[in-house]
Order: structure tokens, then sequence, then C-alpha cells
């Protein structure tokens, strides 16, 4: 019943402030979200949980929810994101709208659902629901040219989708029984008996669905446009919670069920992921738009992500998984910075910044932190995830792990970059009457920038936590 | 049975109300008698009659299918806003009185069990329709589809009857489960080759009543043209109706010819998909992107009809339901807004004229918003699962490339449909409030519910079976 709360919870408040329009709705999501941030943490806690329900028993398609250790990362993240998004609409008039705060809630209950779903149609069902809100956020909400950009964006992630769908029917129809199972495990097992061919095939499909979920090259061109438009809050779900839909969904699925479809099309995979990291990189590093910035480096990043999950190794997951948190964590970080200074200054571009070191003490500190671990510097949080997927990587293929190395080069290069050009060097003409943090902007960086260094010292409480699952997974795999 | 007997003097006691009584007494002693036209078909639930001498069958699939096509009427009827206070031109009473005969004839056409009833039921729907078509008989453009309608669908219907005299050679036999039995204990062989002709002449005058491609041409002309009410009852009772027939049909008495008709039935059904996704990207009008919307609809119908697996008949029901329902609001919100339009901007009907709907009229761009979505088929709403279905049926026959190309059809109806999403939301553009009457509100809401409803819980309609 614990599952069932915490997936209805913010779909509930959030259709309250769409419907009701309260007129403090930052209080009531602020606090929704915090009691719902605490029962995550009590739930991820608690041993084994587990709700059925029946949903449509004549197909054997049951609302199964559940908690492991690699999904409770996940759910950990949205659970603990959620607040900061909410609380990064302070100071602004997004804080005063109440559908807008109510659409970001219902975005937590999709994503979450997808996360909790122990059913493969069940998460289907969420990974395609989870477009709704976010689209009707950055449609209406967004910045030039939203409607076209936003509805690319919508088509061509439900496209995507589609393959999954037709894969998962696929497979499913394969189950044994009268009524069939979509149930995860049993996917794993049916799956896995199906000839090499058909396995290339379906692999193909999930992959699609999922890489352009992350993005991996050649399927991102949605994204750099889509991070850029959206109203902040909208990049931070998109950038911070939901690219890791395609991520989990790499682990979860692709890997237990395809494994002669990943000797087949594995190291491909691999190949275009690592051509993600160094082109990401390479075109972050010419970037004018700080927030475009942001969005070619997430793109970089995810690629790393992809090439660990590839490894099928417990390191390249436990790192995957591992990074997944961290950069959710310095990304929505650094788009709030980003978001501050635009606040003040009404640009993004880096030309026109500089010379914001003098006027506020913790968005210097905040910016540096939250850079740092994005570039992955020992200490950070951002250290332990890419080390870790670096190893798996370099394992499994030299020369592979040599180049993905480089991309620890190119990060510092384009994140250095970005803090140059916007708080170093001399004062422009529109930073030179930057006001200081107000309270509530403080109040939303300084944990951030607790958890960039938590993350770094203590990795261990996450790592064990997802060990045992991480294991059991790679195990099927032999 | 009786449902059809009570409707039919509903119809006839109708015609004689409009007498005396006003537009909107009459219409809600037409809701009436459809509630009690539907309480009568529930009433004889698992239960299985035979009825004039053996050729009306009344069983659980037929009372579904029945309600279904009760279901829509009454909406219809709902949203007819009883044609307007003080139109002199328009005559409720005969309006309803007809809708309610098609009705009857589209209850025959989901519940014979004799070819010769499947022609009258067909009959007494269509030549109702035709007369509702050109019911706004100052307007040219129903003139023309009614004409239109008329001339092709009587032709259709003289296929048809070829056809079943054809099968009926063959077979000597009009009565279903006689046909089937001749069927399957000759051997295909020793089959006359007329039987062939007969089974392919009766699907083309079947697919024409469900405006599968390529008998689709009168489609778009007879939706646009048709009174929006007309146009909201042909697209939702008439398809259902047709897709009930040719299921009974073709995977009833001629399942064991299953292999002749299944090729020309695919090829139907993705050239109806090809066809209607990628025309209706083109319109600029509404109602004529939903005219193509209901063709390709038809083509994933087919798609679950060429499957034919034991599951195909609750996913017919299932997607008709979906279908039906994401129709009515659509077309009601249409209704409401292209009214209120008409004589404000220069095309009422065109998607222009919807933009900034959301602004003073959240409650419709909300309904339209859910209507859109399930027709584009994705979660939280029915038409999802109907999509579901129709792939998963589909696929366990094996077939996979023609999922692939409804799965690409899929993304492009995505494209036309938010065009509507975003002209109602996300365009700048000034419409006042629209008044509404508190029927019109709730019948809207009933529709809009159930498509999220369903959405939600599938099972409801699924465990029917």
């Amino acid at each position: 019943m614990l599952l069932l709360f915490i997936l209805l919870f913010p779909l509930l408040l959030g259709a309250g402030l769409l419907l009701a329009k309260p007129s403090k709705p930052f209080g009531i999501a602020l606090a929704g979200s915090i009691i719902e941030a605490i029962a995550i943490a009590y739930a991820l806690g608690t041993e084994s949980l587990q709700f059925s329900q029946a949903w449509l028993p004549e197909a054997g398609i049951s609302f199964t929810l559940w908690v492991d250790g690699i999904n409770g990362v996940l759910i950990g993240l949205t659970g603990l994101l959620i607040p900061f998004i909410i609380g990064s609409t302070t100071n602004s008039d997004k804080s005063e709208n109440a559908s807008y705060l109510g659409l970001i809630l219902s975005m937590q209950s999709a994503l979450l659902g997808a996360f909790l779903a122990k059913d493969a149609f069940l998460f289907y069902f969420f990974f395609e629901a989870s477009l709704l809100p976010i689209y009707f956020l950055a449609a209406q909400y967004g910045g030039e040219n939203r409607t076209a950009i936003t509805f690319k964006f919508f088509v061509y992630t439900l496209f995507g989708s589609l393959f999954l769908l037709i894969a998962l029917i696929y497979v499913y129809l394969r189950t044994p029984g009268q009524t069939h199972s979509a149930d995860i495990e049993t996917l794993y097992l049916t799956a896995r008996n199906l000839s090499a061919e058909h396995q290339g095939f379906l692999f193909l499909a999930f992959f699609i669905a999922f890489a352009i979920k992350m993005p991996v090259f050649p399927f991102h061109t949605w994204q750099p446009d889509t991070y850029t438009t959206s109203p902040v809050q909208g990049s931070m779900l998109l950038g911070g919670i939901m690219l890791k839909m395609g991520t989990y969904g790499m682990i979860r699925l692709v890997i237990p069920m395809f494994p002669l479809g990943i000797t087949q099309w594995g190291l491909t995979v691999s190949v275009l992921s690592i051509i993600g990291i160094i082109y990401g990189s390479v075109i972050a590093i010419q970037q004018k738009d700080a927030k475009r910035l942001l969005a070619y480096s997430s793109f970089a990043h995810v690629g790393l992500m992809a090439a660990g999950i590839m490894t099928q190794s417990v390191d390249g997951i436990q790192g995957a998984l591992y990074q997944m948190l961290s950069h959710g964590i310095n990304l929505v970080g650094l788009f709030f910075v980003i978001e501050v200074i635009e606040r003040r200054t009404k640009t993004r571009e880096l030309a026109q910044l500089g010379g914001i070191t003098q006027s506020s003490y913790v968005l210097t500190v905040a910016f540096i932190v939250l850079s740092l671990g994005s570039v992955a510097l020992p200490l950070t949080n951002g250290f332990i995830g890419e080390f870790l997927l670096l190893k798996s990587v370099f394992d499994q293929e030299m020369y592979l792990g040599i180049i993905a190395g480089i991309t620890i080069i190119l990060g510092a290069v384009y994140t250095l970059r970005l803090i140059q050009k916007t708080i170093f060097g001399n004062v422009s003409k529109v930073t030179k009457s930057f006001e200081d943090l107000v309270l509530g902007e403080k109040l939303v960086l300084i944990p951030l920038i607790l958890l960039v260094i938590i993350g770094g010292l203590f990795p261990q409480y996450v790592l064990t936590f997802s060990a045992a699952s991480v294991e059991k997974l790679v195990a099927l795999l032999n | 049975m009786t449902a059809i007997i009570a409707l039919s003097l509903f119809g006839i006691s109708n015609l004689f109300l409009g007498f005396w009584l006003s537009r909107k007494v009459v219409q809600q002693i037409t809701l009436l008698f459809l509630a009690i036209g539907m309480g009568i078909t529930v009433m004889d639930w698992n239960h299985e009659f035979l009825w004039f001498g053996n050729m009306f069958r009344t069983n659980n699939t037929s009372i579904n299918f029945s309600i279904i096509i009760q279901l829509a009427a009454f909406f219809v009827v709902a949203f007819s806003n009883a044609f307007g206070q003080d139109d002199e031109h328009t005559h409720p009473a005969e309006y309803y009185a007809i809708l309610l005969f098609s009705t009857v004839g589209a209850i025959i056409m989901v519940s014979f069990d004799h070819l010769m009833m499947l022609f009258v039921g067909l009959e007494i729907l269509s030549v109702a329709m035709y007369v509702l078509t050109g019911s706004d008989k100052r307007n040219l453009r129903s003139n023309e589809a009614a004409i239109k309608y008329f001339l092709m669908g009587s032709f259709a219907t003289g296929i048809l009857l070829f056809g079943m005299t054809l099968v009926y050679g063959a077979t000597r036999s009009f009565y279903i489960s006689n046909m089937a039995t001749v069927i399957a204990s000759t051997a295909p062989e020793s089959m006359p080759s007329f039987l062939y002709a007969g089974v392919l002449l009766m699907l083309v005058g079947l697919l024409f009543k469900v405006s599968a491609a390529p008998f689709h041409f009168w489609t778009p002309d007879v939706y646009d043209g048709a009174p929006t009410i007309f146009t909201m009852f042909m697209s939702t009772v008439v398809k259902t109706a047709g897709f009930a027939a040719i299921y009974h049909i073709f995977a009833g008495i001629f399942g064991g010819l299953y292999s002749t008709w299944v090729m020309p039935v695919y090829f139907i059904s993705m050239l109806t998909l090809v066809i209607g996704n990628v025309t209706a990207v083109y319109q600029q009008s509404i109602k004529r992107m939903l005219a193509y919307s209901s063709i390709s609809h038809a083509g994933y119908m087919l798609m679950t009809v060429s499957a034919r697996q034991e599951t195909s008949n609750s996913t017919i029901l299932f997607y008709s339901l979906a279908y039906t329902l994401a129709t009515l609001t659509a077309f009601a919100v249409f209704k409401l807004v292209s009214e209120h339009q008409t004589g404000r901007v220069e095309k009422p009907d065109h998607f222009q004229s919807f933009e900034g709907l959301a602004k003073a009229n959240p409650y419709l761009a909300f309904c339209f918003t859910v209507a859109m979505l399930s027709l584009a088929g994705i979660p939280l709403t029915a038409g999802f699962w109907g999509k579901f279905f129709v792939f998963s049926d589909t696929f366990n026959r094996n077939i996979i490339y023609p999922v692939v190309l409804a799965i690409l059809m899929s993304a492009i109806g995505i494209y036309y449909y938010f065009k509507g999403i975003i002209a109602v939301y996300f365009k700048q553009g000034e419409i006042d409030k629209i008044e509404i009457s508190t029927l019109y509100q709730v019948a809207l809401g009933l529709t809009t519910l159930g498509t999220l409803v369903l959405g939600l819980f599938p099972n409801i309609v699924k465990s029917l079976f």
C-alpha cells in the first residue's frame, strides 16, 4: 500500500492543484513533495516491498509495483529531486502558478510509475504517459518557438516508444500459459530462449525506444532544442530524471532479456555511445548559450552511461546507477544556477556575462562545486560513477575505454569554460548590478552542494544498496 | 429482440409527439426511449434466443454491440441540442424518429443469423442515413452529400446482394450456421468457384459501409456535407454495426475460407491505414480530418478482423467503444465551437477557428484534448488499449510487417491529432466563453470520463467476454 501511496500521492496533489488552483500553491506543492520524499525514503528502507493488483487478468497483465536495488536508486533520485525542482521556482512567477506546479507533480507520478512497475506493460504505460505532463509544461511555458520544438520532441519520442510496444507484445505473446504474462521476470526467461535472429530485431526495437529517450547518438536531434526551450523546471525534469527512464529501461529490460541480441549489436551501441560522448562534448565546447551547453553536456554524460551499461558488468551497471544519481543532482543544480543568473541578467549568452563572483558568494561556490561534480573531480559525486563506468568500458575493450576517457578532458574544457565565461572575468553591462541570492534560492543551492560532496565521500551507501540486485541481474547473464 | 420492436414503436410515436410537444421535451423523451431500449437489451444478458424463424439471434456478443450502438445514439441525441431553439427549418421529431429507426437497423446488423436479416438491417440503417445526411435542405453541400451517399450506397448494396446470391448458390442456404457447416464439410476443391467470387463481393459491399480504402471516396464529402450531429451518428453507429457484421460473417460463416479472404483484407487494411492517415495530415478542416481519421481507424479494426483470433471479437468491441466515445467527444466539441464561430470567422470548421479555445473554455479544451489523445492512442485513454489489443491480436497470427506499418501510421496520426491540441492550447486566438446547456455539459463529461476510465481500467469491457 505504501508503494501505491507513493505512486498516487503526487498525482492526486497535482490534479488538486490543476483543478482547484489555490492562491498559495508553492507551499502546498513543496510540502507535498517533501512528504513524498519522506515516504520514499521510508519505503527504500523497508525490505522487499511489493504491491499487486489484478489489472487485465484475461491478458495476464497486472498492476504490480516493487522496489529492488536497481529501481530503488531511481525512485530515490525522483523523490530527492522533485522538492528541489519545485523549490527552484522560488522567487519567480512560476511559484504562484498552480497549474505549473501541478504538472510537475503529475510528472513525478508518471516517472515513479515507470520506475516502480514490475509489469512490462505497466512500465510502458507510464513510460508514454510521462510525455503528457512534460509536453504541456514545455509547450505552455517554454521559450521561443516552443510549439514546434516540443511537438517534435513528442512525436519523436512517442514514435520510438511504439517500437518498444510491439517488441514487448512480441515477447509477451511467447510467454507460457493460456493468458500469458507480462511480468518482467517471466519476460526475462522467455526472451532469453528466443533465437539469435529474433533477439537481434527485438534488441533493436527496444534500443531505439530507449536511445531516443536518453538520447544516444544519432537519436539526439530533439534534445538540445527541447532542453533549451523548456522552462527551467522542465529541463530539470527532462535531464535530471526523465532521461534516466531510458538508461533504466536498458538495465531493467534490455540487458537481461536479449543476451544474444547484445552479442550482435552491443559493440555497435557502445561505439555509438562513445561517438555521442565525443560529439556532444565537442559541440558543448562551442556553445554560446549556457543552457544549450548543459544540454550537450548531458548528452555526452549519458553516452558514457550507455557504454557502461552495454558492458553488462557489475561495475558498469553500478557505475551507471551511481552516475544517474549524481548526474541528476548536478544537472538540476547547474540548471538552477543558470536560471538564477538569467533571472537577474535576462540573458544566457556566455559573451554577455562575467564578473559575478564579486556579487554573490553562495552562487560562486555552488556553481564551482556543481561544475566540479559534473567534471568528475575526485571527492565529488561525479567521480565515483564516471570512474566505475570508465573502468568497465576499459575492461571490456581497451581502445574504447581510452577514447571514452577523453570525455574527462573534454568535460573539463566545456565546464570550466562555462564557469569562466559566466562568473569570472570582468563585470559586464548586464552583471553590473547583480543582486545577491535571496534566502529561498540559497536554501535550494546549499543542500545541493552538500549532496555533491556527500555523494563523493560516502558512495558506499548507495552502492551497497544496489549491489545485491545488480549482481543478481548480472548473474542471470552467465 | 424486444428492443428493436420497442424502438420501432418509439420511433413511430415520436413522429406524433412532435405535433404537440416542444422540441426540448421530444429530445428528453427520445433519450428516455433509448434508455428503455438499453434496459430491455440488457435484460437478455446470459440468455441466448432465436427469433423470427431463427433468423435473428441475441446472445452476449450481440447485446454488447447493441448497447454500444444505443449508447452512441443516446449521446448523439443528447448532443443534438434539440436542433436549435426555434429554427423553423429543422424538424426534431422526425429526425429523432429516423435516428431511432436507423438504430434499429444497426441492432439488426449486429444480431442477424440469416443473410436476409443482414440485408434488411443494413438497408434500414442506410436509408435512414441518406435522409438525415440531406436534412439540411438549404445547404448545397448537404444535398450533394446525400446524393453521393445514396448513389454510392446503392451500388454497394447491389454488390453485397450479388455476393450473397452467389454464396447462396454455393451453399444453398441463407442461415449462417448452415452455410458454415456446408463450407466446413466440403473439400475446397469441390467448392464451386463462384463461392469465392461471392465472398469477395460481399466483402466489398460491407467494406464500403465502414469506409475502408479504396471504397472510402464518399466518406470525406459525406461527413463534411452532412449536419455535424448526423456525421457524429454516422461515424460511430454505422461503423460499429458494420464491423460487428463483417466480423460475424467472415469469422463465422467464412472462417473455413480464411485463406481466401485474408490476403485481400490485409491489403485493404494496409491501404486504408496509409490513405486515411496520410490524407488526414493535409486537412485544414477539423471535420474532414475526423472523416479521414475514421477511415484510418477502420484500417486498425480490419487488422483485427484479418487476425481472426479468439480475442478478436472483444477487441473489435473494445476498439469500437473507445473510438465511439472519443469521436463523440471530438464532434461534440467541434459542433459547439464551429456553431459559435459561424459568422465570426470566415471558416468556422478549420483548425484556425479553434485557436485559443482553452483560455475562456477550459472544459471544452480538456474534453477535446482527451478525445484527440484517445484517437491518437496515447496511454491514460481508452484508445491506447484499443491499439494494444489490435497489435496483440495481429501478432498472435505472426503477422509482423503490417504491424510495423500500422505503427508508422500511428506516429503520423499523432501529428494531425496534435494539430488540434496545439490549436486549442498553444495558439493565440480570441474565443469568448461559449454557453453550454447542462445536458450537453453532462453528456460531454460522461463521454470524456468514459474514455479516461476505460484507459485506466480496460478490464471493465474486456471481462465481458
